[in-house]
């Protein structure tokens, strides 16, 4: 008797039982309007950026590394839209191209340091005691490491090339991700529902990445998508320094540094690229905002 | 032989603080199908006992110093980690006090209750859930099929809590260990819930071990029933025999407690004190300090509790030099 008056109310909020986790936490994303607009505008830019030779050579007209030193620095107009930059290469052209760079190390040096960070981060807060302690030190001491002498050298043995850019973006990120995933496991741990899985003879490895790790989603989202942009400007602090992205490729942080040289005299070199990096962290900002919201099943405010 | 024997469990909490002993010398038996009922007020080790026979306990601080919990010949204190994950959700379960917490909030309950299933058994996912979805029914979910695949924050604490026992008899476990399991419900709830583990036990043939702080629920609940005081033994006896012949003042004192059994209009009674320090646990018997019957001889020495009637023992001094009359 009882138990059905409880049933009710759940049943009048039409609480449906739908057919995984993801489809509902798709289904609460779909909702949040300002994180759809940023995923959509993501991907509005990711598929420009990456459909770039097509438009350079059908669109556009001109490739990235097309020179016209009789031009040099033209304003927008309408052969150049966007202007051109010093050496008279077209900017529009130069962004999308940059822009393929720029959400490729995004993306693949968080990844990178998104599994790292994890895995490494909840084994250590999850074992405890010495292991952790071991494990712990060694962040420090790697973060004690100043970060431009260990790309220098990573690229003075390797040489150069974009994949181990990748490599060492995220081989720096990691650390902050697994300080992050450690102190949440060790708080998790001591819940009762982990008490309950140890109860139920669950192995360790299962315990930790079936009932621990998915109750961290919200925080590792967020700190993901605070890392994408974080990487971003790291990439083009290397490329300054001459130790990312070579001339005549770009990034989005190399055209903000070359703009940024000029700026009182060719404001739009500095302007667009500078706009299309904001636009595309806002959109990050919100698209992680979005999906911590959607990942937790607690919060489903329908 | 008894399905479960515990013998002179030692466990201690090693902190900076000093040394925590919180079970001293706990021994007891549970046969097969019998139910057995621990009481102490707050502190008095009940709990840690069956974490320490459940390995649960994070080690460090605590530490297990000495005993043997044999669980059907097998020493569960001795075993590896695997080998207790063998035993452990299979045919040793186990339910905690507060359901609100101990459900995996982004599991939806369906995969929280097919999961023993599926790690103990060589079962098919289908067949698991459908054992799944018939242990929901038998554990009075209404609407059952529904409800299998909601979240535990869309169930009610009554709810819950019949969620976690599902999930623990799920494997139809030897023995059931109950961590106040009524503790955080309501009243009404808390009758239903009783009533649920008593209906399971008669149908899975299960032995309980149920651990309360409430006099009340524990003897209308099982056969025999321990008093923890301080984490030592003070007195164990069949549950009718421990309330009309009761044979440790302690054991008094916590009858007299009891609210409904008062005088109305009368101030209710307590135990005045306070349990004792277990960092500076005092000398010989715990509650000597508190106790009304105490004598001087009380605190020299330390009493082991001894049978003073067949099957009923206690740990008082005077019942067993001079069959103190309580």
């Amino acid at each position: 008797m009882k138990a059905e008056l409880t049933l009710q109310p759940a049943e009048a909020m039409g609480a449906e039982p739908s057919a995984s986790f993801w489809k509902d936490a798709w289904h609460r994303l779909w909702k949040n309007k300002l994180a759809i607009f940023g995923l959509a505008v993501i991907a509005i830019m990711s598929l420009l950026c990456f459909a770039e030779p097509l438009l350079c050579r059908y669109v556009i007209g001109y490739s990235y590394e097309q020179q016209n030193l009789a031009l040099g620095p033209a304003p927008p107009s309408r052969a150049h839209w966007l202007g051109t930059d010093a050496l008279g290469r077209d900017l529009l052209a130069r962004l999308l191209y940059g822009g393929r760079i720029s959400l490729m190390v995004g993306l693949c040096a968080t990844a990178v340091s998104l599994t790292i960070g994890v895995i490494y981060g909840a084994i250590a807060g999850f074992a405890g005691d010495k292991l952790d302690m071991v494990m712990m030190r060694t962040v420090d001491i790697l973060y004690a490491l100043p970060f431009t002498i260990f790309v220098i050298l990573l690229m003075v043995f390797f040489g150069q090339n974009l994949v181990l850019l990748f490599v060492a973006i995220g081989a720096i990120e990691w650390l902050t991700m697994a300080r992050i995933v450690r102190g949440q496991v060790m708080s998790l741990k001591h819940q009762e529902f982990v008490e309950a899985a140890r109860a139920l003879g669950l192995r360790h490895g299962r315990i930790l990445f079936r009932h621990i790790v998915p109750n961290m989603l919200g925080p590792i989202i967020v700190y993901a998508t605070l890392t994408v942009p974080e990487v971003m400007l790291l990439e083009a602090f290397l490329s300054f320094l001459g130790l990312g992205v070579q001339p005549p490729q770009s990034s989005w942080g190399v055209l903000i540094k070359e703009g940024a040289e000029m700026m009182e005299v060719y404001p739009w070199l500095l302007i667009y690229p500078a706009l299309l990096l904001a636009l595309t962290l806002f959109c990050l900002n919100f698209l992680g905002d979005g999906l911590r919201d959607a990942l937790d099943v607690r919060g489903s405010k329908d | 032989m008894p399905l479960l024997t515990v013998n002179g469990l030692q466990t201690s909490f090693h902190t900076r603080a000093g040394v925590v002993r919180a079970v001293r010398d706990v021994s007891f038996e549970i046969e097969r199908g019998e139910s057995l009922g621990i009481v102490g007020e707050s502190g008095s080790g009940k709990s840690v006992t069956c974490y320490s026979i459940m390995g649960l306990l994070p080690q460090p601080p605590a530490r297990i110093e000495g005993g043997q919990a044999i669980f059907d010949g097998v020493d569960l204190l001795a075993l590896s980690r695997r080998q207790l994950n063998q035993v452990r959700g299979r045919r040793l379960a186990m339910i905690f006090q507060d359901p609100m917490t101990s459900l995996n909030p982004f599991l939806r309950v369906e995969d929280q209750l097919t999961e023993p299933l599926l790690i103990h058994e060589k079962i098919s996912r289908a067949d698991a859930r459908r054992r799944a979805l018939a242990m929901l029914e038998e554990v009075g979910i209404p609407d059952a099929a529904h409800r299998i695949r909601m979240y535990p924050h869309e169930f009610s604490g009554g709810m819950r809590q019949r969620v976690m026992i599902a999930m623990a008899l799920i494997t139809k476990p030897d023995l059931l260990i109950a961590d106040e399991p009524t503790t955080a419900l309501d009243v009404t709830v808390q009758a239903q819930i009783l009533e649920l583990i008593k209906k399971m036990r008669g149908e899975l043939g299960m032995a309980v071990l149920l651990i309360s702080h409430d006099l009340g629920v524990v003897c209308g609940f099982c056969d025999r029933v321990i008093v923890l005081y301080a984490g030592r033994v003070m007195e164990s006896a069949a549950t009718e025999e421990l309330f009309y012949q009761t044979k440790h003042p302690y054991t008094r004192a916590l009858q007299k407690s009891i609210p409904a059994l008062q005088v109305k209009g009368q101030p209710l009674h307590t135990i005045a004190g306070m349990p004792p320090d277990l960092h500076h646990a005092p000398p010989g018997c715990p509650f000597a300090p508190r106790c009304e019957y105490v004598v001087e001889s009380c605190s020299r020495q330390e009493m082991a509790a001894v049978e003073v009637l067949p099957g009923h023992r206690s740990a008082c001094l005077r019942v067993q030099q001079e069959n103190l009359p309580l």
